[in-house]
């Protein structure tokens, strides 16, 4: 495999990927027809997914620097750059977000009837500012994405959600925005620190311990209201429920792992000693996240609110993976963010489809649709157990490897989240069983279609990844190995000069 | 000698010719049209000799003008904003059509005033400018319509004059300390000569007092009083000159005065820092329960004010530069909040919150632009707003004020509070059930969608404009600290 590409040469990949849906959102704007902006919009994101292709192929998972690299000057007064780059991490990230961008616009086609056009350029934007998310070398240019992100979020759940949108949209922005302003007052403190707002910049610096302690607690603050961690997740199950399908999936697979990203990106390279004080603390709400989650979704008759509470228990074990700080964990941790990307997107979509045909998401109402709908059901049943993390699946993968870590780390923390994993076990098998066989008083479904083409081919791939990753993680741990082995170092090696510093 | 003088004076001319010409329209009858005609072409013509002069330099009127980069920029942006106002101004529906001949007269006169506020060097050419820019505003604000219901004009006229008056015996008296002190009316003589006596509490007290003329203008905790009221009492066109053309000139010449006291012992950026946080507590605080959209921007401005302070307080270039950046985002902001309120209020009367529910329904435009104006205001990227807050908290924390750049962005989060409940009407609710489809004549057009460039461009591609600011903020030869922090 060759060397990586120097800067600012050839195409620039990156870049292409972030302004080419603005670039289609203002051509969707110019589109009068619903029918025509769909086909519209799927034509711009498969495109769009096609061209992101060439990362994963031309990436050189050797090296553990920043490949695709760009920096061009951009707001000088202020040393803001324009600095795109990506690693083994971001790679699968952006990956997944190209990916599954068009099978929310496939998964919106019936669900969405009103305002297309805009609910189409809410989509296009959110890819733009997601991507971006993921690219960012400089840190006022990631806030920017991150901020960029929040009015069409806001948008897809406050205009085509359920009956309880508007407080949905409004306190996921208030959650959101609240604690991302201590991002950016950490932020220009590195930067009056380092000198530049360059994420690389401010990594591996002998910052002093006190310095560290308050950047990591304003960094991991805003992460943990996007992740959500336990106790900061209470916006995320009403924007769920009222986001439309397309809205949750993004939601899923996308926003929520901007915070175990941020984790990732931000505190453990640039504040080490920190994250090593605050670890136990946070390895702690992740294990109440894992058992929460499960417990709660175990008690939930409405169907889009158990998968939203599962994810606050899987989204625990991506954290658990990160904090354990150690390969496998983190591997793990990075595997199970791309596995509840797919998996929960899908369970996302399967509901959505459940509600198009009930025009109800309660779960008794559903119980025994599986007679009637077998393809469904067989989706569904897949999804379901790649949910809990059956072997063979997605899902058992990332959990195995996280638990795998948090072992070598502390058998006690193990010991106190495997509950967690019987639990997903549980709610999701008592979701399958009402669903799919339900007991004697299901109601009449008998008039229920199975799934249609378009259906089936919005499934299909999330069911490939499912077993993909599932039976073969090799090339997914492979593209990020270098990068993680780095990171573990940034973390490892930056506490005796940490300690050393004059603060 | 002549020409050059003509050159360096020019957009000020143009203006006073203009309000020269409106004066001789206010003598015949009923001339709405014509006036309206007149200032249109007055605004055009400064923009455009603004431009043209925006390289000129020239010492005019004995040194108490100076004409450099500073103050040509800054012409640029006023006749940018009194351009935007005219267009807004539309046909006045709320003022009567037998006075707005004199309506357009004292608008203009007023932004003339501004126009040689920035320019002004000497304290008392300073003085006149800002009076001259003031008068107007005090005559322009009871001339809105009576009407049942609607009789809070002349209350909140008195209110307007009232502060305003006592705010410039403040200021002169305050400035005739600093006479006293130095000898000299010339501010950068006074500069040189106050350096002895900097730690003084005659030079501290004369300088805390002349800042209050100013702080009325911006709208500082204690000066505010008079802002939701007369927001409110005015008419929609005349609340929305008030609200941002003499904000620019307030900041402006906030840095001539507020740089005297470099290099600071400390206690003007105490007393600058405690201004700031009342105000942007204050403000926000009571913006949360407004319901009149007006009455909300006037309490959004004194937290905005309050912002803007953040920027003096470090007492450097970069933060005046910051200030001045933040402050010509803002007046873009505010004016795209107002166009919106002048379009949707029926017959000129206020707009409560609510009456701006399903305004995407009723126009798509206007809805963008109210979206645009309010998340500006509230700091989000990609708007302007949200680099001016990300400049100003970048140069106030190089000087280790890191407590108020807490504060600010506190203050930051709470706002978006009740600008999201104006989003809110917009955008995610019904229109209510007499409410009409709102049609936009194609001057509004241009203006909203003018404004909405404007406020998304300088948030994304300000490197140009912001360079330039802090460029000839650094011409000034100010004697702060150097621009890069």
């Amino acid at each position: 495999m060759t060397s990586a590409p120097a800067l600012n040469s050839g195409l620039p990949l990156l870049s292409v990927l972030i302004f080419s849906p603005l670039v289609a959102a203002a051509g969707a704007a110019l589109i009068g027809s619903e029918r025509l902006l769909r086909w519209w919009t799927l034509a711009c994101t498969t495109v769009i997914a096609a061209v992101s292709l060439p990362l994963w192929w031309n990436f050189n998972p050797a090296t553990a620097a920043f490949q695709f690299r760009e920096d061009h000057n951009w707001i000088p007064f202020l040393k803001i750059r324009y600095a795109l780059g990506i690693d083994g991490i971001s790679l699968l990230l952006v990956l997944l977000t190209t990916l599954i961008l068009p099978l929310c616009v496939l998964a919106s086609w019936r669900y969405i009837t009103v305002r297309v056009k805009e609910f189409m350029i809410c989509l296009l934007v959110m890819e733009s500012a997601m991507v971006g998310v993921f690219c960012a070398l400089d840190a006022i240019l990631f806030f920017i994405f991150w901020e960029a992100m929040l009015i069409p979020m806001a948008l897809l759940i406050g205009v085509w959600g359920g009956p309880r949108k508007v407080y949905a949209a409004i306190k996921f922005f208030i959650y959101t925005m609240a604690g991302s302003v201590f991002l950016l007052v950490a932020l220009i403190a590195l930067r009056l620190k380092t000198g530049s707002f360059s994420l690389e910049g401010m990594m591996g610096q002998p910052y002093g311990a006190t310095f560290q302690l308050w950047v990591f607690a304003a960094f991991a603050l805003s992460f943990a209201i996007k992740v959500p961690m336990f106790p900061f997740h209470t916006w995320l199950p009403a924007a769920h429920v009222e986001a439309p399908t397309a809205g949750s999936v993004i939601l899923a697979s996308v926003l929520l792992k901007m915070g175990t990203y941020g984790f990732l990106r931000f505190c453990l390279p640039i504040t080490p000693h920190a994250t090593h004080v605050f670890a136990p603390y946070l390895l702690a709400l992740s294990a109440v996240a894992i058992l929460y989650g499960g417990f709660t979704a175990l008690a939930q008759s409405d169907l889009k609110k158990l998968v939203a509470y599962s994810s606050v228990g899987h989204m625990g074990f991506a954290t658990l993976g990160i904090f354990v700080l150690n390969a496998s964990g983190i591997e793990g941790a990075v595997l199970v963010m791309i596995n509840h990307g797919v998996t929960t997107g899908a369970l996302f979509i399967c509901v959505g489809i459940i509600y198009e045909r009930l025009h109800t998401r309660d779960l008794s109402a559903a119980a025994g649709i599986g007679k009637h709908v077998p393809v469904f059901t067989g989706f569904l049943g897949v999804f379901c157990l790649s949910s809990l993390a059956f072997p063979g699946t997605n899902s058992f993968i990332g959990e195995f490897l996280v638990l795998a870590g948090s072992f070598s780390h502390s058998k006690l923390l193990t010991i106190c989240v495997v509950p967690g994993v019987v639990l997903a076990a549980a709610y999701m098998l008592r979701m399958l069983q009402r669903v799919a066989y339900g007991g004697t008083q299901n109601p009449d479904h008998h008039a229920i279609a199975d799934l249609e083409f378009r259906e089936i081919v919005t499934l299909l791939p999330l069911l490939v990844f499912v077993f993909w990753i599932g039976l073969h993680p090799q090339p997914f741990v492979h593209a990020m190995h270098a990068t993680v082995l780095n990171l573990i170092q940034q973390v490892g090696h930056a506490l005796p000069a940490a300690a050393a510093a004059v603060p | 000698m002549t020409l050059s003088f003509l050159q360096a004076f020019l957009p000020e001319l143009v203006v006073l010719l203009g309000g020269l010409a409106l004066f001789f329209v206010t003598l015949g009858e009923s001339r709405a049209a014509l006036a309206r005609g007149v200032a249109l072409a007055t605004a055009v013509v400064a923009l455009l000799a603004a431009v043209f002069c925006l390289r000129s330099t020239g010492v005019l009127f004995s040194g108490a003008y100076r004409v450099d980069a500073f103050s040509q920029i800054l012409k640029v942006v006023l006749s940018a904003g009194f351009l935007a106002i005219v267009l807004l101004s539309g046909r006045l529906p709320d003022v009567r059509e037998r006075i707005q001949p004199e309506y357009f007269l004292f608008l203009t006169i007023s932004v003339a005033g501004l126009l040689m506020l920035v320019s002004c060097v000497d304290i008392l050419a300073l003085v006149i400018a800002l009076e001259c820019s003031s008068f107007p505003l005090y005559l322009m604000v009871p001339m809105r319509r009576e009407r049942e219901g609607q009789r809070s004009q002349m209350e909140s006229a008195i209110k307007y004059i009232m502060f305003g008056v006592a705010a410039n015996g403040i200021m002169l008296f305050g400035l005739s300390y600093l006479f006293g002190l130095t000898g000299t009316t010339s501010l950068p003589l006074m500069a040189a000569q106050l350096q002895p006596v900097l730690g003084s509490p005659l030079t501290i007290a004369g300088l805390g007092l002349a800042f209050c003329g100013l702080y009325y203008k911006l709208a500082v905790f204690p000066f505010h009083f008079w802002t939701p009221d007369v927001y409110q009492g005015a008419s929609n066109e005349t609340a929305s000159l008030i609200a941002s053309l003499p904000k620019i000139g307030a900041v402006a010449v906030l840095a001539r005065l507020v740089s005297l006291a470099a290099p600071d012992q400390g206690t003007v950026a105490l007393l600058l820092t405690v201004l700031a946080i009342a105000s942007m507590l204050y403000g926000n605080l009571i913006a949360l329960v407004q319901t009149d959209f007006k009455r909300l921007l006037g309490f959004s401005g004194i937290a905005h004010a309050g912002y803007t302070v953040v920027g003096f307080v470090t007492l450097s270039e970069a933060g005046f530069a910051s200030s001045l950046y933040y402050i010509t985002g803002y007046m873009l902001m505010v004016l795209a909040c107002f166009v919106v309120i002048s379009r949707v209020s029926r017959d000129g009367t206020n707009v409560a919150i609510e009456e701006l529910a399903g305004l995407h329904r009723r126009s798509p435009l206007l809805a963008l632009t109210l979206i645009v104006g309010v998340f500006g205001l509230a700091g989000l990227p990609p708007f302007v707003g949200f680099l001016g807050k990300l400049s100003i908290l970048t140069a106030a924390l190089a000087k280790g004020h890191l407590l108020l750049v807490v504060v600010t962005m506190v203050n930051a989060a709470i706002a978006v509070y009740y600008y999201l409940r104006v989003v809110r009407e917009a955008i995610f609710g019904d229109p209510l059930a007499n409410a009409a489809p709102i049609r936009l004549d194609t001057p509004t057009r241009i203006l909203c969608v003018a404004l909405v460039v404007a406020i998304v461009a300088l948030g994304v591609a300000p490197a140009t404009v912001i360079d330039a600011l802090s460029q000839s903020i650094a011409g000034l030869n100010l004697p702060v600290a150097g621009v890069t922090p």
